[in-house]
């Protein structure tokens, strides 16, 4: 008996004969859609604004010599007081007055005790109003930003691009860690067609969109 | 070795399914709402993009380089993959790849998996599988726990439980949960499920995901969702296994840029869906300690075969094509007897089963084209319908009145040039069931939903017919 591999590879090249004319190179394939934006910044970032609040989510703004009291606050709106941070998030962001649990190997157990996370993302794509993570770096493991119940995402004004193309090509930069995209919170539509909010992943994601020069 | 879709190989006839679900008033209220609901958030969020008609084109033309390179595309992804640490098996069918599932969660000495929404896992019937072979399946996305608990069958691709109501949502969880004061709002349901899954996201060490697209280039899987049950599956777990049909290969990472724009757009209606996880084999400390791929033919290759009709394989499993069918919104997906519902499973059940069951699907069609016109990746589905009628009647299988009116077509073929519009094939089928502009009764096949609903017929000059004689009395 020849193994499975070897027999699907040979169904395949049997299969292929026919195929031959129609396709096309890779290099060849006419992709005569939209590659990059045309909006400057500042029409990127309120297009990006929008599509956050047509999710749900809140979007509050600062400087980015204000982070720390930007977070301040937002805790405070929120009431919350002990949150998670990816290992290497910058301390000197994190206001005094809460608890900040650093992720040095906490247990799922652990992560779930937690009031919320708080991360930094990669980019954003502004048309789709989508965050994007890169996990083990600024986003912090993938279990950080899933098992709480509410996320906080500072998301730089610089790191917004416009559209998914653009946002794809700097994502196939770091292909290889994981990666989460988020445009929203958890979502259901199964039942009726209604939206509900918030089936498993975290109910409440905030966004703060820090102005000024990256750090 | 052989192909199994589901049940498909013993499901009655499509004509005889359909025909006791058109009794179910219920059924098609519930059918008429979603679609309804589906089709206009897709139509919105669809002309919103300028350049729509070209992410169709370049789809299209992706999927056709793929298979048409499939078996380097997969060499390729394979290496990358255990490159990445990822463990690669194949599976020439639904009983191997069951066998293998299986094989890995035993060695681990576990007997329970939790699992994120995977089309294909049905198609191989892998929960009978587990089951007994002694393994708990947990289905996590909410459609598929409704159907799990309530016994029942997926009757759509995307939103699978959208032939239930929220009453018997409620009354399933009701019974299966132990919560006999559960209300039947949506919000009340949706807590109710992330109450019950929670402590099993927790707790269960093995999860099974399929995949939306795999990069050969990256030896990354992707996987589209909305409720947030997939990010759980694919990065809690301690062991991961995907299964991944070996037609999902895309070439580059940067091909995604194309379908992650048309798949959430065609499917929810949505710019884009709440979240995308993309990984490549394991990764540290964050997630699964051990990743499985198991690559799928299960009838694939039969499907590359015949080059008339293997542009079924560059499906992206959308459902926008059930949505835009005047047959599924009358029947549901219940009727096709297969997992695969709606026009794709008309084409798509019948070739993975090499045209040896479910021969009636290829007729539960009008060729009225809506499916082909939604289709994100483009699809010629009413053309590939006409040839596997062709393809069932020269084996002499199809019903009587279905070879009468296809030897009618096969005149009409053999005697002008080749048609290219299917409108035109439904008139010469329809004809002699026409009554007011309205169709009567169509040859067996679409009577059990006619007599219940008279389904507009299609006009005897088409726009583009009518278009091309008017030019011809101007001169121009
Ligand atoms: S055939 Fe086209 S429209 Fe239908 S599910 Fe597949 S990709 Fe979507």
């Amino acid at each position: 008996m020849t193994n499975a591999k070897e027999e699907i590879m040979r169904r395949i090249q049997n299969a292929t004969h026919g195929l031959l004319e129609r396709a096309r190179e890779y290099d060849t394939i006419s992709r005569n859609y939209i590659q990059s934006g045309t909006r400057d910044q500042a029409q990127r970032i309120e297009l990006f604004c929008d599509r956050l609040r047509d999710y749900g989510s809140a979007v509050y703004t600062c400087q980015s010599d204000e982070i720390t009291s930007g977070i301040a606050n937002l805790l405070n709106t929120r009431q919350l007081s002990c949150l998670l941070v990816p290992s290497g998030f910058p301390a000197q962001w994190l206001p005094r007055e809460f608890e900040f649990i650093s992720d040095h190997r906490l247990t799922n157990e652990q992560i779930g005790r937690a009031d919320g996370v708080i991360t930094a993302c990669a980019l954003a794509i502004a048309s789709t109003g989508t965050i994007v993570l890169r996990h083990s770096e600024e986003a912090g493991r993938r279990a950080l930003t899933l098992i709480p119940d509410y996320h906080l995402c500072l998301v730089f004004e610089n790191q917004i691009v416009e559209t998914v193309p653009e946002g794809i090509r700097a994502m196939s930069t770091f292909s290889l860690a994981p990666i989460t995209t988020i445009s929203g919170p958890s979502a259901t539509s199964d039942i009726e067609m209604t939206r509900i909010k918030g089936v498993h992943g975290p109910r409440t994601l905030d966004v703060l969109l820090v102005g000024g020069l990256n750090v | 070795m052989s192909v199994r879709v589901g049940h498909a190989a013993e499901a009655e006839d499509f004509p005889m399914a359909a025909k006791k679900l058109l009794q179910n008033r219920q059924l098609r209220d519930n059918l008429r709402h979603a679609t309804d609901v589906i089709r206009g958030k897709r139509a919105k969020v669809v002309n919103e993009l300028p350049d729509w008609e070209e992410l169709r084109s370049a789809a299209h033309e992706v999927k056709e380089h793929v298979l048409r390179y499939l078996g380097s595309y997969l060499e390729q992804f394979e290496q990358k993959c255990k490159q990445a640490g990822g463990q690669v098996h194949w599976a020439r069918d639904a009983s191997e790849a069951n066998g293998i599932i299986a094989g890995i969660i035993k060695r681990h000495g576990e007997s329970e998996v939790i699992k994120v929404k995977t089309m294909t896992s049905d198609e191989m019937s892998l929960n009978d599988a587990l089951q007994a072979a002694g393994i708990t399946p947990y289905e996590t996305d909410l459609a598929d726990l409704i159907i799990q608990l309530g016994e029942d069958a997926p009757s759509h691709i995307v939103v699978p439980a959208l032939h239930r109501n929220r009453s018997e949502v409620r009354q399933i969880f009701q019974e299966k949960m132990h919560l006999k004061d559960l209300g039947d709002r949506p919000e009340d349901l949706t807590a109710a499920a992330r109450e019950y899954l929670r402590e099993k996201f927790l707790r269960v060490k093995i999860g099974i995901s399929g995949a939306n697209f795999a990069i050969a280039e990256s030896g990354s899987v992707v996987v589209v969702e909305s409720e947030g049950n997939g990010r759980m599956c694919v990065s809690l777990p301690r062991v991961l296994i995907t299964i991944v049909g070996i037609e999902k290969i895309l070439p580059r990472f940067e091909d995604l840029e194309i379908f992650l724009q048309l798949l959430p757009r065609s499917a929810t209606g949505e710019r884009m869906n709440p979240y995308n996880s993309i990984w490549a084999g394991p990764s540290g400390t964050d997630g699964p300690q051990e990743f499985h791929v198991v690559l799928l033919d299960n009838g694939r290759t039969n499907v590359m075969a015949d080059p008339e009709s293997s542009e079924t394989l560059d499906c992206i499993r959308c459902g926008a094509c059930l949505n835009a069918c005047p047959v599924y919104r009358q029947t549901g997906g219940h009727a096709y007897g297969s997992v695969y519902a709606g026009p794709i499973g008309a084409i798509l059940t019948p070739q993975l089963q090499a045209l040896e069951h479910s021969q009636s699907l290829p007729y539960a069609s009008s060729l009225c084209g809506a499916c082909y016109e939604v289709c994100p990746v483009k699809i010629n589905i009413p053309d590939i319908l006409i040839h596997l009628r062709g393809e069932i009647v020269k084996r002499g299988d199809a019903p009587l009145n279905e070879r009468i009116a296809m030897k009618a077509v096969g005149f009409a073929l053999s005697n002008g040039r080749r048609l290219s519009t299917a409108q035109k094939l439904a008139r010469i089928v329809q004809r002699p069931f026409e009554h007011d502009g309205n169709l009567q009764d169509l040859p067996s096949m679409l009577a059990g939903w006619t007599t219940f609903r008279d389904l507009a017929a299609v006009p005897k000059t088409s726009f583009r017919e009518w278009w091309a004689e008017r030019g011809k009395g101007t001169g121009t």
